[in-house]
């Protein structure tokens, strides 16, 4: 069953998913650019695994692509779950 | 020798895939043995692989099915945990000259033995970037490079192989993944049968065709340890025919 989505949900994941492919939790605010965080596309597919196995959210390459930020794709996930 | 993870062969009830499952059991691999229709030859080869002292389990599924990517590797993962080996083998042929090839031939050749391996690679690919480790080993055919006439269909689908494989590996490298084929030329199985072997033979400077566990030995290797700077290539096996 995908959990209940909340934003503090949705933040938690992506923190936690990012943490494990290299940046420091601290580096990784909603400001933060993928670049700056040195996150490339293919990280980002594992980002968007995680996030479908939790939150049954499906993110498309074409709009992972748009993703600049950490706050853009919390804001993606939870616009897409509501 | 076990190990964490499992490998699964598409097509290993017979023929080369059966050799290739062999092999990658005696390198200490948990083996799913995929099939479609012929269950008594799978159950036969998951049971040759555990009287040798490996793990083996068949696993039904047609790869040309949409969601049978899913139901395999899920199986298989149940069993023996996630798959950081996958061989697309599973191929058919339906042969006939261009003019003569229906809709129904051509989609069903490239549904099975490309579109098949894209999904099951799509699919396997997740546990495998988790793991920073993982081998795709596709089953191409020299047909990939040079024509046989009467084979359109089978040879668009299997230089599709070729072209996936390169990609794709290009695209996971980073992540200890290696994606490469393996090209066979005139192996004989009960696939080759009426291929027209003879005029082939003649053109094949080792004079014989190759056995299924000449292909599985290139498979192995592309699979092992050693093989981890090989990605995104094609070995071909075939006697010098393309040479």
């Amino acid at each position: 069953m995908p959990a209940t989505v909340t934003t503090d949900k949705v933040e938690q994941t992506i923190v936690s998913a990012l943490a494990e492919l290299g940046p420091e939790r601290d580096e990784i605010t909603r400001d933060a650019t993928f670049e700056q965080l040195d996150i490339d596309s293919l990280d980002l597919v594992e980002v968007a695994q995680v996030i479908e196995e939790e939150f049954g959210v499906e993110i498309k390459g074409e709009e992972a692509e748009k993703l600049n930020t950490v706050g853009d794709a919390i804001d993606l996930v939870v616009a897409k779950a509501s | 020798m076990s190990r964490e993870g499992s490998a699964l062969v598409t097509g290993a009830s017979r023929g080369i895939g059966a050799a290739i499952a062999r092999a990658l059991a005696a390198e200490g691999w948990p083996v799913g043995v995929n099939y479609r229709s012929d269950q008594d030859g799978a159950k036969r080869v998951a049971r040759e692989i555990e009287r040798a002292g490996g793990s083996a389990e068949p696993v039904p599924g047609d790869v040309s099915d949409a969601g049978a990517a899913d139901s395999i590797v899920g199986a298989l993962e149940e069993r023996f945990g996630t798959v950081l080996v996958l061989v697309n083998n599973a191929g058919v042929r339906a042969d006939g000259l261009s003019p003569q090839i229906g809709d129904e031939d051509w989609e069903r050749v490239l549904d099975t033995n490309l579109s098949g391996a894209f999904r099951l690679t799509r699919r396997a690919l997740r546990g495998m970037m988790r793991a920073r480790f993982g081998r795709v080993v596709n089953v191409a055919s020299i047909v990939g490079q040079r024509a046989n006439p009467g084979q359109a269909n089978y040879a668009a689908s299997k230089a599709g192989l070729v072209g996936l494989t390169g990609t794709v590996a290009a695209e996971v490298a980073r992540r200890g993944v290696t994606v490469n084929a393996v090209a066979p030329g005139l192996v004989e199985t009960e696939m080759t049968n009426g291929v027209g072997q003879e005029r082939f033979l003649d053109a094949v400077p080792a004079r014989r065709a190759g056995t299924p566990e000449e292909v599985a030995a290139c498979v192995r290797f592309l699979v092992s340890e050693e093989a981890s700077y090989v990605t995104g290539t094609t070995l071909t096996v075939d006697g010098g025919l393309t040479a």
